[in-house]
């Protein structure tokens, strides 16, 4: 057993200075391996999602545009296929979720029915919030179609259409209110696509 | 104390959850599901086993008076890489687990094993000690998640078991501390029978 | 009313012990009696309010011009290490009452992980600097009132007949889990 090295100011110094730098480059060897992995884990999901979400097109145009109050900005994922316009994926998310923000992709027809959704990012409860996804539950599929024009997107306790999640109410809320944000960003930009 | 000793302790007879106390944070906060539960659990185990086998060999060189702050250096390394790694490979578990993933730092599982284990032992018991301790602590949280999982939403790894209406509670909050007061209880006994 | 929103939400709704389940270790540890409780809770309180306002400095003005905000788990916990460590040598110095008063509670802090994680949050949540000292200190606040609580409660489990094998940590996490569902009352007030 090697005995305890004394400590001097200079050892000490010198070894957090080794023991830092030493993670500091292991840390930005891993940093640079997975930078690219990660990446392209995020942009897959994203095209997959908005591959879902959207009737089968060939082009694809992002826009970032101010949302309905003006304070954000959305991305619009604006589609087309022979130069037709077939809809448009926006990026939407909320802040009222039980467990926080939730990102959801929604994809609008030009008249402006709601396709369909893909969460992208949420930390809601599992078996509860995360009926949210359509591998999950059927909760979603009430919204293929849709018109929020005349689809109130508020659950029925609230006075909307929506059948919320059993024992999930706030996450149904949450998700309406992501879907209400990209539909009134949609109306507003309609002019630009 | 055999290597086979060293390492099976960690299940039950010392296990880091049920026995020693440690590491409730994200014992109880991951726990949502048995898959969360194991994730959680292998992450946390590999950061052990992997900041035991560190800090064993360079303990000679490291003056006593910087131990802690070098074997806290040493366990962050190792918990970023994780984070990296997992965002990597595995985005969808990351983000369920969220937060937990950089506090597997304050963990007291793993400076207290740095501690009270890989300071004073060889390398090779280090890893053994660290692989034992990281299982068990999945293993418990795996159970922790299964038993919520089951009760909560009638399901185990996302198969289904149970139709109908289930106890709720047992996926949210409060069923988190209850659940594991009775698995507590019931650890007791065996122990104490065995 | 932001901030209005925040400190009811930090204390209640999402209380930091109770539904995030951060700083579980102080919460069952220091619990046995009232007093030790309220100590332990302006500890953490102290130390939670300057180590977020530090963290948040480190994250703005280092990791984010450099690029390196993969480097935040090691940084935020050094700097929590080093301020703990600080605030000690300060308090000794400067008010040894308050010291006495805080001083055993302050080795613990930190790796009370409620500390590193309000301070990680508060990133996530993008605070900036005064709302996330408002977070901070309330979350401190929800901490100790969860402490508090259940410091009052287990007073008089000491004095109640429970089952052999439920004494201890058992029956005291069934009841903080009865605690964590009245708490849930408050879900949706926000």
């Amino acid at each position: 057993m090697a005995s305890k090295k004394e400590s001097s100011f200079i050892n000490m110094v010198l070894t957090l200075f080794v023991v830092t730098a030493i993670a500091a480059l292991a840390l930005g060897a891993v940093y640079v391996v997975t930078k690219k992995p990660i990446e392209l884990a995020n942009k897959q999901k994203q095209e997959d999602a908005i591959k879902k979400v959207l009737p089968d097109f060939d082009t694809l145009k992002v826009m970032n545009l101010p949302d309905a109050s003006g304070k954000d900005t959305l991305q619009f994922n604006v589609a087309s296929k022979d130069g037709q316009l077939v809809g448009v994926a926006i990026k939407t998310y909320t802040d009222k979720g039980f467990g926080g923000r939730i990102d959801v992709m929604v994809g609008f027809y030009p008249n402006g029915s709601i396709c369909n959704t893909a969460v992208l990012q949420m930390k809601e409860t599992p078996g509860l919030g995360t009926n949210l996804e359509h591998k999950n539950s059927d909760f979603p599929n009430q919204f293929e179609g849709k018109n929020p024009a005349t689809y109130k997107l508020k659950v029925k306790k609230d006075g909307g259409d929506v059948d919320a999640i059993t024992a999930a109410t706030i996450s149904s809320r949450a998700f309406c209110d992501a879907l209400q944000r990209a539909y009134d960003a949609f109306e507003k930009q309609k002019g630009k696509f | 104390m055999s290597q086979v000793k060293n390492f099976t302790k960690g299940f039950i007879k010392e296990n880091p959850v049920f026995v020693l106390l440690l590491g409730m944070c994200p014992t109880l906060g991951t726990t949502t599901s048995a898959i969360n539960g194991l994730g959680m659990g292998l992450a946390t185990a590999f950061v052990l086993t992997m900041s035991n086998l560190v800090v064993s060999l360079v303990k000679s060189q490291i003056p006593d008076k910087v131990r802690i702050p070098s074997f806290i250096v040493i366990i962050a390394t190792f918990v970023t890489i994780v984070e990296l790694v997992m965002q990597a490979y595995v985005p969808a578990l990351y983000e369920q687990l969220g937060i937990f993933i950089p506090l597997i730092v304050v963990n007291c599982i793993v400076l207290g094993r740095a501690e009270a284990f890989a300071s004073s032992h060889t390398p090779w018991s280090s890893v053994i000690d660290g692989l034992g301790m990281g299982l068990g602590f999945a293993f418990a949280l795996t159970i922790l998640g299964s038993v919520r999982e089951l009760l909560g939403s009638g399901a185990i790894f996302g198969f289904h078991m149970i139709k109908g209406n289930l106890m709720l509670a047992f996926v949210l909050a409060p069923g988190a501390f209850i659940a594991l007061g009775y698995i507590i209880a019931v650890i007791n006994r065996i122990n104490k029978n065995a | 009313m932001e901030y209005f929103v925040i400190i009811i939400s930090a204390i209640f709704v999402s209380n930091i012990v109770l539904t995030q389940f951060l700083g579980i270790c102080p919460f069952l540890g220091v619990s046995k009696n009232i007093s030790t409780s309220i100590g332990m809770g302006a500890a953490v309180m102290f130390v939670m309010t300057l180590a977020t306002m530090s963290t948040w400095l480190f994250q703005y003005y280092l990791l984010n011009p450099f690029g390196l905000g993969f480097m935040q788990t090691i940084v935020f916990i050094l700097v929590i290490a080093a301020l703990v460590q600080m605030v000690e040598i300060i308090l000794k110095k400067v008010s040894p009452a308050l010291y006495q008063a805080l001083g055993v509670y302050l080795p613990l802090i930190t790796t009370n992980c409620a500390v590193l994680g309000v301070a990680i949050l508060t990133i996530q949540k993008q605070f900036n600097l005064i709302e996330g000292t408002v977070y901070a200190i309330s979350t401190a606040i929800g901490f100790t009132l969860a402490l508090v609580i259940f410091a009052g409660i287990r007073e008089h489990l000491d004095l109640m007949e429970v089952p052999k094998g439920m004494r201890g940590v058992p029956i005291a996490l069934v009841v903080a889990g009865i605690l964590a569902m009245a708490f849930m009352g408050f879900t949706g007030l926000v």
